[in-house]
């Protein structure tokens, strides 16, 4: 399609009204959905990764599944800086003081993703170490299953956190009791390769 | 078989203790494994690792692990805890365990620090599971556990699932956050 053959009218980036730059789409996005939906975009994650369901974070935060596509790249280190927390990973009895800390450092409006079966209720590890299930001691949004989760499940768990932050995002979480615990479900099928990188990889 | 040299060195420096080698462990087909253990009285322990160490025929200059067995409600187990040394020797290539028996109700044993400096953290270890004290150890805290813990959870009449330790934090909602 050439220049000359551009017809402006059939341009649109989405809703109703007729965009012409990022900025009139981003406009009329908030002007829709109020800030959250800008919000909602920009989670930054704190990756409290103690077991291997920090591999499997890692692998989302990598190009195949790319949890940048949902705005949630930037992964920081200091709770400060962050308002999304992932437990992943078993955490023992020396542990969960250093994860109450974390939770108390990040500043509000906060989410907590429980990821994993360790996380949620301690998995296969019931001994006198390993705390069965964070939500005990630290309130949980969102539960993920599986051991560890496919990176899918992480990406269903942070839509359903999204969800949540649309409806309720700007309220900080002392009042948003009763409307977190969501348990996402794992998706019915996984991400297959395309007709194209299918044939290139040449792995089936 | 070069530990056999090395019970010759130990029973005839040693020939009050009658020091014997025993199997560690009987494999599934009814055959004694390799590797040995000696079973060596508390009070002669230290003298035991030094001639272990310095002597010739033995060079056990390298203390692999140190660690605890506890036998309680054991068949045919006549004391409580046995702590294993497991040594090895670089120059020689081989390998050789001893082992103290200890009881309740203050299981001590003089620590090997002096003689393997790397028993430091091994030690700590065994005190922190099993309550071994090792006097003259330089440094004798909980190496794993935290420090406000006062159980040792490897003894054999600690409940697997703990005393409730697990679940004595404080609360965090999201109103008291």
């Amino acid at each position: 399609m050439g220049l000359k053959s551009f017809d402006p009218s059939s341009f649109s980036l989405g809703g109703d009204a007729f965009g012409l730059t990022r900025l009139d789409y981003a406009v009329d996005q908030i002007k829709r959905h109020g800030v959250n939906w800008a919000r909602k975009h920009s989670l930054w994650p704190m990756p409290f990764a103690t077991a291997c369901c920090g591999i499997e974070l890692m692998a989302v935060a990598a190009s195949r599944y790319d949890i940048s596509r949902f705005g949630a790249e930037a992964m920081r280190f200091s709770p400060r800086q962050c308002d999304l927390l992932i437990v992943a990973g078993r955490v023992v009895m020396k542990m969960m003081p250093v994860l109450q800390k974390i939770y108390l450092q990040m500043t509000e409006p906060k989410w907590v993703i429980s990821m994993g079966a360790c996380a949620s209720s301690g998995g296969v590890f019931d001994t006198y170490a390993v705390v069965q299930g964070i939500d005990q001691f630290v309130p949980v949004d969102v539960y993920l299953p599986g051991c560890p989760p496919r990176p899918e499940t992480i990406l269903e768990g942070f839509m359903a956190i999204q969800r949540i932050v649309t409806e309720h995002g700007i309220v900080p979480s002392a009042e948003r009791k009763g409307l977190g615990l969501v348990v996402t479900a794992p998706p019915k099928t996984n991400v297959a390769l395309g007709p194209g990188l299918a044939a290139s990889i040449g792995n089936n | 078989m070069a530990v056999a040299d090395v019970m010759i060195a130990l029973q005839s420096r040693f020939p009050e203790l009658a020091l014997s080698a025993k199997p560690l462990c009987i494999l599934p087909n009814g055959q004694p494994g390799d590797q040995v253990y000696v079973r060596v009285p508390v009070e002669r322990l230290m003298d035991v690792m030094r001639f272990l160490k310095d002597d010739a025929r033995c060079q056990f200059n390298f203390l692999s692990d140190v660690t605890c067995v506890d036998y309680l409600e054991y068949p045919d187990a006549d004391d409580r805890f046995g702590v294993t040394y497991n040594l090895a020797s670089y120059p020689l290539g081989h390998r050789l365990f001893v082992k103290v028996f200890v009881n309740d109700p203050e299981p001590a044993v003089p620590s090997v620090t002096p003689i393997w400096k790397g028993a430091e953290w091994t030690e700590r270890e065994v005190y922190d599971m099993f309550g071994i004290r090792f006097t003259g150890h330089p440094d004798l805290r909980r190496i794993l556990m935290p420090p406000n813990f006062v159980d040792h959870p490897l003894r054999k009449d600690y409940p697997l699932r703990g005393k409730g330790e697990r679940e004595a934090f404080d609360v965090l909602t999201r109103e008291s956050a």
